[in-house]
């Protein structure tokens, strides 16, 4: 039993303590905005937010997680996360889609630490996030977008 | 089905290594790391120390130790010391950048990975040593001219390394490290000793 | 006009929708008729009362833009607003939702908009006709005065207007048209223009629905413990670990391993890891990578082949040439790993069976499924779901996954079923882009101009063995040859001769197909001729294309302009390199930046000219040249599947299946002629220059030839 706040809830997870994150969202909870991909914490489709840090749901296990506050990318809100979406939509970043939530996630969370963003900047904070259609080009340019949204 | 044959030889290796160190015979060496009483026979105090320190960089230059003493670069992985994958560079805190933190995917202890072999590695204050303690790149006696500088040991004296080194349970994860990697030779408690007999011995360095 | 029957009419009165559908072949005579309800009667456009017009979609969406593009189409046609455009997957009915190209209902080769630009065209215009006679009906006028704009029918002498879901009821009584009349492109308002994506904006909530977000009711978690041999077979399971696993409900032996069924994921590869399994390998693959390799390489040395392609006369030109240039080019296998591993869940209900999956080739999922369970076709629903990429991946020749996913439905017995991949399923799961040598050899006058090329390549037939082996004439598989026959060059005399090679490994089509290895090896060779006689890349090609091929010659042109050329060596360690590669009957030229980082090429920007003919959606066609360029710059740089000393596949995961990262992907500028020739396909021709032209900066910056792929080597 594990006791913990997800999107706003207080949830308490009956599975086994090692289970991951990820599945718990998944099968337990039918949270499915949050994806998997590898399953060894290289992809990034699992990311959340753990106490306002994004994490590897796939490698982290419940029983870490007694009385955290998770996030979902289903209910990640916030100025930097709005802009973000926004941007994500004015130049469709997405193609197939299936790495975007934690795309979101990591650039929302890189816009509250840095609200200007260099190109260096996004590589290294993005570079846990991978994108098999390499739509990188216009992450890039949504993430400057989305800092420009939140200068006015 | 991997696992279970890895996890067995681990387990194998450890029975073994018990066995021998509690043999008397074969009590100077414990699983590749010779031990603190294997060095008694030096007689000249600095020759002893210097030879200890000799002893105790087979784990410093370990890759469980390496991996995260890089100097310039960010952590490497693995027994073949690869860059850390995903990358990670180094930073003034030694803990990643944003979205990118040591905690985005490492956790207090190793966690296996769920239907695939591995795990990732974890222990409660998992981060890059500071860039003045690198390794990467240097001798063993350019390792050992560091770690006994204030400068570039964080302060330490040379009690405060030989603790750090037989106390803090990041040093300590190198034997345990998880499904996937290879641990450091000797035990814990035979570096341990090693350290503080080095310490004791006046903490020579290896010409 | 179609007639209904009294109790279809009450349902339709009642129904809020009406049902356009078009089965036709393109170019022949429409055949639409009116209906309402269920799209099972043939559809591809539905309206509904709340204005909204879904285009049924016929290809699977997983990035490439077919909901879009399609919606693009209709709406033109049908002179909607965008903003009221819908799109959805249309169910498996090869009848109605064949694609032209290939016979049966799938996506693939790049055929989506080219198999359907005027299918589609065609139903939107039959349903603005019968939206037109409709109006005209209701308020008593000639349809040859009422027009329609942006969504609105009107008649602006009457001042009469009404939006389309007005109509809806009304439009049920319409007659299809026998030939609907179809714009001609200069009065395009959409096609051609940038209109947003249709599936963005879900794809930023976790909203969108792909297969493994698909839980129905009872459903079983399925995780499959497959040989780490390809090709090994179960001989013997201890399944009692995994049965006392918590949530494990049983464990089942199916053709391809070992089969866990488990109230969720975490069980199911708990369980899975628990398995003691011996395997038989008496057919599986045990040797290592360099055998295999060797293989393929002794073949394109010593094998006789078949003559794909030839013109001129090659003996003579080498006879009679000053110089002859040889050289080999390997590549390896490589893995699509798109991120969804492959999912599908299927329910088995005895007499009939659904299945909800990214299916890639609906017709044969649905057949091998049918003949797995034992019943008809017809009793096998496919409901077709957004994926997680594929790169050719969720389309088998046998329908690998589908038959996986059939065999777990028939031990499992009645009931529903997820089947879940993991990451190592995945990349040590075979069906690989074959491995491929080519021995090259260039006949060079006494000025250094090529006049004779031969291209010896050995490699497996992409179709060989399945159900497409149709398409082999004459013993060639124009899939394995593709991209080292009709080159855009005149070479004056010239032979593609193919070696047909065979593998335990099963294979299959990777992002371009045949292309993803010829264009590597033709254009780094001839990129190595025109350097040995001092020859400039852009200047060299460009006196080979001669008159051949002026779209190519346009593209080379207009990259060497736009990136400034000014040769191979750049300044600060920089290097340049070209590709010409045209495939899909889009043509395209790059040229690549390439430095040294930490010992690896880094690809710093990429100019692309290219012309695609008619650009649907413009946006969506650049959007899929930087996902094809960044995918085989992934492959270039950094992947192969190789085999260990004992035959394991030596790569599990994505930590040594490395991937391109952000960091890693180049700048990419884009300069999109502007074309009336009929539209090529986008999807995979984004993809075959990016290698040569990194590879050919690389080698200027080494000072080495690059004769083997990855650059990046484990």
């Amino acid at each position: 039993m594990t006791d913990l706040t997800i999107n706003g809830k207080d949830v308490t997870l009956d599975v086994p303590g090692d289970t991951p994150l990820l599945w718990a969202l998944r099968d337990d909870l039918r949270l499915t905005g949050t994806k998997f991909g590898c399953g060894i914490a290289q992809c990034g489709a699992c990311t959340v937010m753990v106490d306002g840090m994004p994490v590897r749901s796939c490698v982290t296990p419940v029983e870490a997680l007694e009385g955290s506050d998770i996030i979902t990318i289903e209910a990640l809100e916030g100025p930097e996360a709005d802009a973000v979406r926004k941007a994500w939509v004015d130049i469709d970043v997405p193609q197939c889609g299936y790495c975007q939530s934690g795309q979101i996630i990591a650039a929302a969370a890189l816009l509250t630490e840095i609200p200007n963003p260099t190109d260096e900047d996004i590589d290294f904070a993005m570079a846990g996030n991978a994108c098999r259609c390499a739509t990188y080009v216009r992450i890039r340019k949504a993430i400057h977008n989305a800092a420009k949204m939140l200068e006015t | 089905m991997n696992f279970i044959k890895r996890a067995a030889a681990l387990t194998v290796a450890a029975l073994l290594a018990q066995f021998t160190a509690d043999g008397t015979a074969a009590a100077q060496e414990v699983n590749g790391l010779k031990t603190a009483e294997a060095f008694e026979g030096i007689a000249p105090e600095e020759a002893r120390s210097a030879a200890i320190f000799g002893e105790m960089a087979k784990v410093i230059t370990h890759p469980r130790c390496m991996n995260c003493h890089p100097v310039n670069s960010g952590p490497l992985q693995g027994d073949e010391r690869k860059p850390h994958s995903p990358p990670v560079p180094r930073t003034e805190d030694n803990f990643g950048v944003v979205a990118m933190r040591c905690t985005t995917c490492h956790g207090e202890e190793n966690r296996p990975f769920l239907g695939e072999s591995g795990s990732v590695p974890g222990n409660g204050h998992w981060q890059l040593a500071p860039a003045s303690m690198g390794w990467v790149g240097m001798t063993v006696p350019e390792i050992c001219a560091q770690l006994k500088d204030p400068e570039r040991n964080g302060g330490r004296t040379m009690a405060e390394v030989a603790h750090h080194m037989g106390h803090d349970s990041l040093v300590g994860w190198a034997w345990t490290p998880g499904e996937g990697r290879t641990p450091a030779p000797g035990t814990w408690e035979a570096f341990a000793e090693l350290a503080e007999n080095w310490v004791e011995t006046g903490a020579a360095c290896p010409g | 006009m179609t007639k209904f029957s009294p109790t279809r009419r009450g349902f339709l009165a009642g129904s809020a929708a009406l049902i356009i559908g078009a089965h036709l072949p393109v170019g022949g005579k429409m055949a639409a008729k009116a209906a309402s309800g269920p799209i099972s009667l043939n559809a591809f456009v539905r309206i509904a009362e709340d204005n909204t017009v879904t285009v049924i979609v016929k290809h699977i969406e997983f990035g490439q833009g077919p909901f879009t593009g399609f919606a693009t189409l209709v709406a033109e046609e049908l002179d909607a607003d965008w903003s009221q455009m819908r799109a959805e997957h249309a169910p498996a009915d090869t009848a109605t939702y064949q694609n032209f190209a290939f016979g049966i209902q799938g996506t693939g080769a790049s055929t989506a908009v080219r198999n359907a630009f005027t299918q589609m065209r065609q139903a939107g215009a039959a349903a603005r006709s019968m939206l037109v006679q409709a109006a005209a009906r209701e308020w008593g006028l000639p349809e040859d005065e009422i027009t329609v704009a942006k969504g609105v029918v009107s008649h602006a002498a009457s001042g009469n207007s009404a939006q389309f879901g007005e109509l809806v009821a009304a439009a049920h009584d319409s007659t299809p048209p026998e030939e609907p009349k179809l714009k001609d492109p200069a009065d395009f308002v959409l096609i051609g223009k940038d209109v947003p994506r249709l599936d963005s904006a879900d794809k930023t909530t976790g909203a969108a629905q792909f297969t493994l977000d698909v839980y129905r009711e009872g459903m079983l978690t399925v995780a499959v413990a497959h040989s780490p041999w390809i090709g090994g077979k179960v001989k013997s399971v201890n399944s009692a670990a995994a049965l006392a696993i918590d949530g494990v409900e049983k464990v089942e032996t199916i053709p391809t391993g070992v089969a866990v069924y488990a109230k969720n994921t975490y069980s199911a590869f708990k369980g899975r890891d628990a398995l003691e399994i011996d395997w038989d390998l008496s057919e599986a693959e045990t040797r290592s990578a360099e055998e295999q390799m060797e293989e393929v390489a002794a073949a394109a040395a010593t094998g006789e082949g078949v003559v794909a392609e030839t013109y001129g006369d090659l003996d003579a030109a080498f006879a009679g040439a000053a110089e002859v240039i040889e050289a080999e080019y390997r590549l390896p296998y490589l893995a699509h790993a798109p991120l969804e591993v492959m999912d599908g869940v299927i329910e088995n209900r005895g007499d009939a069976a659904e299945i909800w999956m990214g299916s890639q080739m609906q017709t044969v999922d649905q057949q091998v499924t049918a003949n797995i369970l034992g019943i008809a076709p017809e009793q096998v629903a496919i409901n077709t779901l957004m994926a997680g990429g594929s790169f050719g991946r969720r389309a088998q020749y046998d329908s690998q996954f589908a038959q996986e996913l059939a065999q777990v439905a028939k031990a499992g017995g009645q009931g529903t079923f997820k089947l879940v991949w993991s990451r190592k399923d995945d990349i040590q799961g075979a069906y690989y882009r074959p491995q491929a040598v080519h021995r090259q050899r260039a006949a060079l006058d006494e000025t250094g101009r090529i006049i004779g090329w031969q291209d010896k390549f050995a490699t497996e037939s992409i179709m060989g063995g399945s159900a497409f082996e149709v398409v082999i004439q004459n013993g060639v598989d124009p899939f394995s040859v593709e991209g080292s026959i009709h080159k855009p060059y005149d070479f004056g005399a010239f032979e593609a001769r193919w070696v047909r090679t065979d593998s335990k490994v099963p294979h299959l089509w990777w992002r371009s197909v045949g292309h993803s290895h010829t264009a590597f090896a033709n254009e780094v060779f001839l990129d190595e001729v025109l350097q040995a006689k001092g020859k400039d890349p852009v200047a060299g090609r460009l006196e080979l294309l001669g008159d051949k091929s002026p779209r190519d010659r346009k593209v080379l042109e207009r990259v060497a302009e736009m990136a400034n050329w000014q040769g191979v060596n750049g300044s600060d360690g920089k290097a340049y390199g070209v590709a010409l590669h045209p495939s899909y009957d889009a043509h395209f030229a790059y040229i690549a930046e390439v430095s040294e980082v930490a010992g690896e090429p880094r690809v710093s920007k990429v100019w692309v000219a290219a012309d695609v003919g008619i650009a649907i959606n413009p946006d969506v066609v650049k959007a899929q040249i930087e996902g094809g360029l960044g995918y085989g710059l992934s492959a270039a740089l950094f992947n192969e599947i190789t085999f260990a000393e004992d035959g394991q596949v030596a790569q599990e995961n994505f930590d040594s299946y490395r991937l391109l990262r952000i960091h890693e992907m180049p700048e990419v500028e884009i300069d999109l002629a502007v074309s009336s020739e009929k539209p090529g396909g986008i999807g995979e021709a984004g993809t075959p220059p990016i290698a040569p032209a990194v590879s050919n900066a690389w080698r200027v910056l080494k000072g080495q030839p690059v004769r083997r792929l990855p650059l990046v080597r484990a």
